[in-house]
């Protein structure tokens, strides 16, 4: 059964004339990866920052595990990471991490475990100041796991980090969400969404372009790569055709845009019927990137 | 509570330069009985601090207590940096990511300072007995623990006067530009009072009167100077012909004022960390 961890109703943030949040809905459900996608500046902090207590709302709602809680109580069972890692220079690894289970009100059973997971049991004792970005960006992530969470926020967590750092980061996440914790990823780097994610959302200027699964968005919009003995024909024929969107010629290529989904067999039906044979027929998804690209530059 | 007090004594105590703030405020404090040791020989004239009553019941109560809060200003640094240091660090963001309220952020850190003000009360309280039962005169038990009110004014005056530095340091982020402030405003409330009182209005009255409600003059109104209550500067004074009659006393209303302030300080901490964007 789903049930809904977090829900975002009509969200508005304003920073004077600056319309940072606009309208921004969201439910999210247990079990899922959910990524939010936009260019910097896009609003996704902003309404990390709200749901987490840490952002004043201007106006609109949102609620944890269905409203039954408190924001601060809600939080306790939630582990999150907003852009860098803030610890407490001073203390060790261990410290900074006893310090969050007083917080959160639980034991310190399992500051080793989790310290064990992101690699850094070695380090327990060293004082937070003397770890490098990557060592602080996954202690990070051993304090937001401390409380074995219902869900994970992360915003950014691969910012500045070097492709080890990332790697392992990554690795860390994937592994997180094998597990079956709910995963909340605010990034804009997209391979990296549509390595983990099953949901995405899309903002620009504090509004949502799209909301729904990885796979609705990149399929959505398909199209049909083909050739055949003479192309200029094909191309004629295609332009005749009434749900063909867009054609064009790219590398040898005739690329087809079709207004509604269009299945394979259909074309080449349509095709032979006029009396073209193709030699080459492949139904393209649009990759993350394209279509991100194409619905942030409308 | 004891959650939050865990919590903040844990900030505290890992933090090298607030530990030793701490450690040595509590070492000087010690350092007021030295004071018994202090001797002038001059020719002729020779004063024995000891021997000139300071250290007799239940005057000493008034002299420790007044002496002991000025050294407050070695906790107002760390108290200040405490605050300063959880935006500086961005951590004051990822405890309430974590899971504190703001409510409790603020409380956990005025319990700190109320148990600052209570540990300090309780070691002038041991000091001043060990000290006057070496020194005093008079140790008959009625005496001893008579006028006991200068502790607890001793107390609210310490709440409050660390009260507004917490708040200096909600309101101002930095621990250097806070206490920068804090002596601009002490500066600021001394001088314009001068003003006030000596050029603009020729001595009024109510010049006073409205400065005794002003949070630092309120302050130290708490506990008046002891020196002039002392039989030997007494003498002096009636020697010149100056005869005043001061009050030494503890007011109710005084300790109203302060406590007023301190509410006032702590809440509107509150309201900034809520009103703001962190």
């Amino acid at each position: 059964m789903e049930s809904s961890i977090l829900s975002i109703k009509n969200l508005h943030k304003r920073y004077g004339k600056i319309h940072a949040v606009n309208n921004v809905s969201l439910e999210i459900q247990k079990g899922n990866v959910y990524g939010i996608l936009g260019p910097n500046g896009s609003g996704k902090s902003t309404t990390l920052g709200i749901v987490l207590n840490v952002v004043n709302k201007t106006s609109g709602e949102y609620n944890w595990f269905g409203g039954s809680m408190e924001t601060h109580e809600a939080l306790k069972k939630v582990g999150a990471i907003i852009e860098r890692p803030n610890f407490y220079p001073y203390m060790t690894a261990r410290e900074n991490l006893e310090l969050v289970c007083k917080i959160k009100n639980i034991d310190y059973s399992k500051v080793n475990e989790k310290l064990d997971v992101v690699g850094l049991i070695d380090r327990k004792d060293s004082k937070f100041k003397t770890f490098s970005l990557g060592m602080k960006q996954r202690l990070a992530i051993a304090s937001a796991l401390l409380n074995d969470p219902e869900i994970l926020i992360l915003d950014e967590p691969t910012n500045g980090l070097d492709p080890q750092g990332i790697h392992q980061i990554r690795d860390i996440i994937r592994l997180i969400a094998s597990q079956g914790t709910t995963i909340l990823l605010a990034s804009h780097l997209l391979d990296e969404v549509e390595k983990v994610c099953s949901h995405v959302l899309v903002l620009r200027f504090g509004q949502v372009l799209y909301c729904g699964t990885v796979d609705g968005m990149t399929n959505q919009n398909g199209f049909f790569e083909l050739q055949a003995e003479s192309n200029a024909q094909l191309m004629l024929i295609l332009k005749n055709h009434p749900e063909v969107d867009q054609v064009f010629e790219r590398e040898g290529k005739v690329i087809a845009h079709f207004r509604n989904k269009f299945d394979a067999w259909l074309l080449n039906r349509y095709l032979a019927e006029k009396g073209i044979y193709l030699n080459h027929l492949v139904f393209k998804k649009m990759s993350l990137e394209e279509q991100f690209l194409e619905l942030t530059n409308k | 509570m004891k959650r939050l007090l865990a919590i903040e004594l844990q900030k505290i105590w890992k933090n090298r330069a607030s530990k030793i703030l701490t450690i040595s405020y509590f070492i000087i404090l010690c350092f007021i009985a030295m004071i018994a040791s202090i001797k002038f020989d001059i020719g002729n004239f020779k004063i024995h601090f000891a021997e000139m009553g300071i250290f007799n019941f239940p005057f000493i109560w008034h002299f420790n207590t007044y002496i002991a809060a000025s050294l407050k200003f070695f906790l107002a640094i760390v108290i200040v940096s405490m605050m300063a240091n959880e935006y500086s660090y961005g951590t004051l963001k990822q405890n309430l990511i974590d899971g504190m309220s703001k409510k409790e952020f603020i409380l956990s850190k005025f319990l700190t300072v109320v148990l600052f003000a209570f540990i300090s009360t309780i070691f002038v309280f041991v000091m001043s007995l060990i000290l006057g039962l070496c020194f005093s005169s008079y140790t008959e038990f009625g005496i001893v623990f008579s006028d006991m009110q200068y502790l607890v004014a001793y107390f609210v005056k310490l709440v409050g006067f660390f009260a507004f530095c917490l708040f200096l340091g909600v309101l101002i982020k930095r621990s250097a530009f806070a206490v920068g402030f804090l002596f601009v405003w002490f500066m600021g409330e001394n001088i314009s009072h001068a003003i006030l009182k000596f050029n603009l209005f020729n001595r009024a009255p109510w010049v006073d009167e409205v400065y005794n409600y002003m949070p630092l003059e309120s302050m130290s109104n708490l506990i008046v100077e002891p020196f002039t209550r002392l039989n030997a500067i007494k003498n002096i004074q009636m020697a010149v012909g100056e005869n005043s009659v001061k009050d030494y006393d503890i007011h109710f209303s005084s300790i109203l004022i302060v406590l007023v302030w301190t509410a006032i300080f702590i809440f509107s901490s509150y309201k900034i960390i809520q009103k703001r964007d962190l």
